[in-house]
């Protein structure tokens, strides 16, 4: 196998700058020729809507009337920033990220370190695990929401049963138990997918420094945390970060769960109240706007504080 | 024999213009308790006398999800649909969309339906729907608990707390412990609005906004109505009220769970069906007053047929709406599942008063219903949101009555400055 790995890295590494041979040449064409496909889907489904989001951000679109849309600059951008509820609905999101995906990351580390554990049935336990991520969001909360439900739910019965509380709970309605059990939900649809990810960074794991930590003399626990935990640090930032971004524009779990006030709503409910039930495209694409540059800060932050590269090893 | 038959059917068909093609008609209509059956029926028997095919298009049950998805469907200027059916308060926010229907309905039809509703559909003298049947809040209880128990139906709010609570706790003591009091709509969409609005206008708290769009919404009366009901969640209203639309409620009232319900009247045949485990314990009134100076009251609701602007088929679906509005179509809906009429003469029709006992005895309250505030037009959804979003918030025990009352006033009045909306 003499092949370069890929035609650019082969471009690149030519340090006395010798002029690209004409095989590379051919090989770049072809890879922008197969590219050209994937591009031009992406640009139409992803970048069109996202560019037109962006203009509506600085426009006083209203859904009854969308030709009659004007630029109005900041306006929609700045009347987002003074409502309250904006800023109720970006700590919710936050709260709900940060609790969900750190239990998520601690539940998904014990599952994968007991899926790589040999035993019979492995197999099959880790296809079983995957169930919860492989069920559509919108059918495993409305599932959820009839188990939290407050007169013949089986949560309540459950707990009323065991003794853990003395009256039903109206888990969906109260605002704080509400943001609680969508983080529940959360934690049971999203832990495998971690649990996976997981799994696959603990496999690539080489053998000799557990066989050398072992001979050492050090024991399970050392070994996790002085071995195991330092190796998947890369990885296990990638998952966390892949599953943050997700977390952040979070909209059906809460849509289908919770009782739809401005108390239970995420950044991405607020979009859709002002863009589809107010009508208000502008303000709506305003938010939708903010909430993408919010993202793309937590994610810009997240990185180079943690320096994770999403490119090559960690 | 057959084959020439049909040969010389097609030839005929074929020969007559206008006649020959059978087009696909769709509607959307609604999908809480047994809508969707009724509206089904109803239009599939139009479709077979005019040889047309008519598709139901699936709606959510929150009518203000409904809107959301109607309004983006209609600002795409999509021919997906041809018939829609619209919430008493839309026309104002979506008349734009929908297609004048005076040409195709004479005064004389008009004229049978109930005139403020028809008024109420004309926006800018344009008729944008047809009046299909109507709504207004309703009181439903237990016959069987309120005899055993020795309680009397409630005239005011403040007996209705009383008698749940007696009968709650004689129950409770005899170990039917999932019994609840009074469940009504209480998640944080249009219809809390519907209740919060009795509520208030029940103790002569006004309408949220006035008849000339001052807002009115923050007085003493309305205070009250609301600290009121915030001191029964968690007492004889279940917490989890909180997240419960129409259908919640009725479950829980007609699993035989709950004393008092506050609902439309579709509820009244659905807890009289057969599978009902209470049927023929049920009787319905008219909403309590807000103690002995308030008065009686409900919101009022109900629903429309109008046309897609965008709709390939005009005619046909003019047609389609004339048929599901008419006497006969409108009888068998109250008789089948209790929906209003809006056709006056129906309310003397001896079948459907049999059916509908309430139906006359509570005629003026379904006269008198109080409406919404919809002299706010365009921003009529944005009021609502914030007024129940602050009931909302009352009711879960964020915030006081008076300061979040408070805070929706000035709210609303930065959206609607001077009255002007």
């Amino acid at each position: 196998m003499t092949r370069p790995t890929t035609p650019t890295a082969g471009a690149a590494t030519g340090a006395t700058e010798l002029p690209p041979s004409a095989l590379v040449r051919e090989r770049t064409r072809a890879a922008w020729l197969f590219l050209t496909p994937t591009l031009v889907a992406m640009a139409l489904v992803a970048g069109w809507p996202l560019a037109r989001t962006f203009w509506f951000a600085f426009s006083d679109a209203n859904l009854t009337d969308m030709a009659a849309a004007q630029f109005v600059g900041l306006a929609s951008l700045q009347s987002v920033l003074e409502d309250p509820d904006w800023w109720t609905t970006v700590w919710t999101t936050f709260r709900f990220a940060l609790v969900s995906v750190s239990l998520e990351t601690v539940l998904g580390l014990i599952i994968a370190l007991a899926l790589n554990a040999k035993f019979p049935g492995r197999g099959m336990l880790r296809a079983a695990v995957l169930v919860p991520w492989a069920i559509p969001t919108v059918v495993s909360a409305r599932m959820w929401a009839w188990m939290f439900n407050d007169i013949y739910g089986v949560i309540n019965a459950m707990f009323l049963s065991v003794g853990l509380i003395s009256e039903p709970l109206a888990w969906t309605a109260e605002p704080e138990l509400s943001l609680l059990a969508v983080v529940a939900v959360d934690v049971w649809k999203t832990t495998p997918f971690m649990a996976l990810l997981i799994l696959a960074a603990l496999q690539m794991l080489p053998g000799d420094i557990y066989e050398a930590a072992k001979i050492d003399g050090a024991g399970p626990i050392r070994v996790f945390f002085q071995v195991t935990l330092p190796l998947l640090k890369g990885p296990l930032m990638v998952a966390v970060i892949f599953r943050m971004l997700d977390a952040l524009r979070v909209f059906d779990i809460f849509f289908v769960l919770t009782g739809g006030s401005t108390d239970t709503m995420p950044m991405a409910g607020y979009s859709r109240q002002r863009m589809f039930e107010y009508q208000e495209i502008g303000v709506g694409s305003a938010s939708a706007a903010l909430l993408f540059v919010i993202i793309a800060l937590f994610t810009t932050v997240y990185m180079v504080v943690g320096r994770v590269k999403l490119g090559g090893e960690a | 024999m057959k084959k020439v038959l049909a040969g010389l059917v097609a030839v005929v068909a074929l020969a007559t213009p206008g006649l020959a093609r059978a087009e696909k008609l769709v509607i959307a209509c609604g999908s809480v308790g047994k809508e969707a059956d009724l509206c089904k029926q109803g239009a599939e028997a139009w479709a077979k006398k005019a040889g047309h095919t008519v598709e139901l298009m699936s709606v959510p049950q929150d009518a203000g999800q409904q809107l959301a998805q109607f309004q983006q469907l209609l600002a795409a200027g999509s021919s997906d649909v041809d018939v829609i059916r619209i919430d008493v308060v839309w026309p104002g926010l979506m008349a734009n969309h929908f297609v004048d229907l005076k040409p195709y309905f004479p005064d004389d039809v008009l004229s049978q339906h109930f005139e403020p509703i028809v008024k109420n559909n004309t926006v800018n003298g344009k008729l944008i729907a047809i009046p299909w049947f109507t709504d207004a809040g309703l009181l439903y209880y237990r016959t069987d608990l309120l005899e055993k128990h020795g309680q009397k139906p409630p005239t005011t709010w403040q007996e209705l707390a009383a008698s749940a609570k007696a009968v709650l706790d004689a129950e409770k003591k005899a170990g039917n412990s999932k019994l609840v009091g009074f469940v009504f709509q209480g998640k944080a969409y249009e219809g809390l609005t519907c209740n919060a609005l009795e509520w208030i206008d029940s103790f002569k708290g006004g309408t949220i906004v006035d008849q000339s769009g001052q807002v009115t919404v923050n007085n003493p009366k309305a205070v009250e109505a609301i600290t009121f009901f915030a001191g029964l969640v968690g007492n004889v209203v279940p917490k989890g009220v909180l997240n419960y639309q129409e259908e919640e409620a009725r479950n829980a009232f007609q699993a035989g769970n709950a004393v008092f319900m506050r609902n439309w009247p579709y509820a009244w045949s659905l807890a009289n069906s057969k599978d009902s485990p209470v049927a023929g314990k049920v009787a319905v009134m008219a909403l309590p007053k807000g103690g002995p100076d308030g008065k009686s009251t409900g919101t009022l609701g109900g629903w429309q047929l109008g046309v897609s602007k965008y709709s390939k088929n005009e005619k046909l679906a003019a047609e389609l709406v004339k048929y599901l509005t008419s006497a006969e179509e409108q009888k068998r809906r109250a008789i089948e599942g209790s929906f209003n009429p809006t056709i006056k003469s129906l309310y003397k029709d001896a079948d459907l008063l049999k059916a509908n006992p309430f139906m006359g005895n509570l005629y003026e309250t379904f006269v008198n219903a109080v409406p919404r505030p919809t002299i706010t037009g365009a921003k009529y959804n944005q009021v609502s949101t914030e007024f129940r979003n602050s009931v909302y918030s009352t009711l879960s025990g964020k915030g006081k009555a008076a300061d979040n009352l408070k805070k929706v006033e000035t709210k609303l009045k930065s959206l609607g400055k001077d009255g002007k909306w």
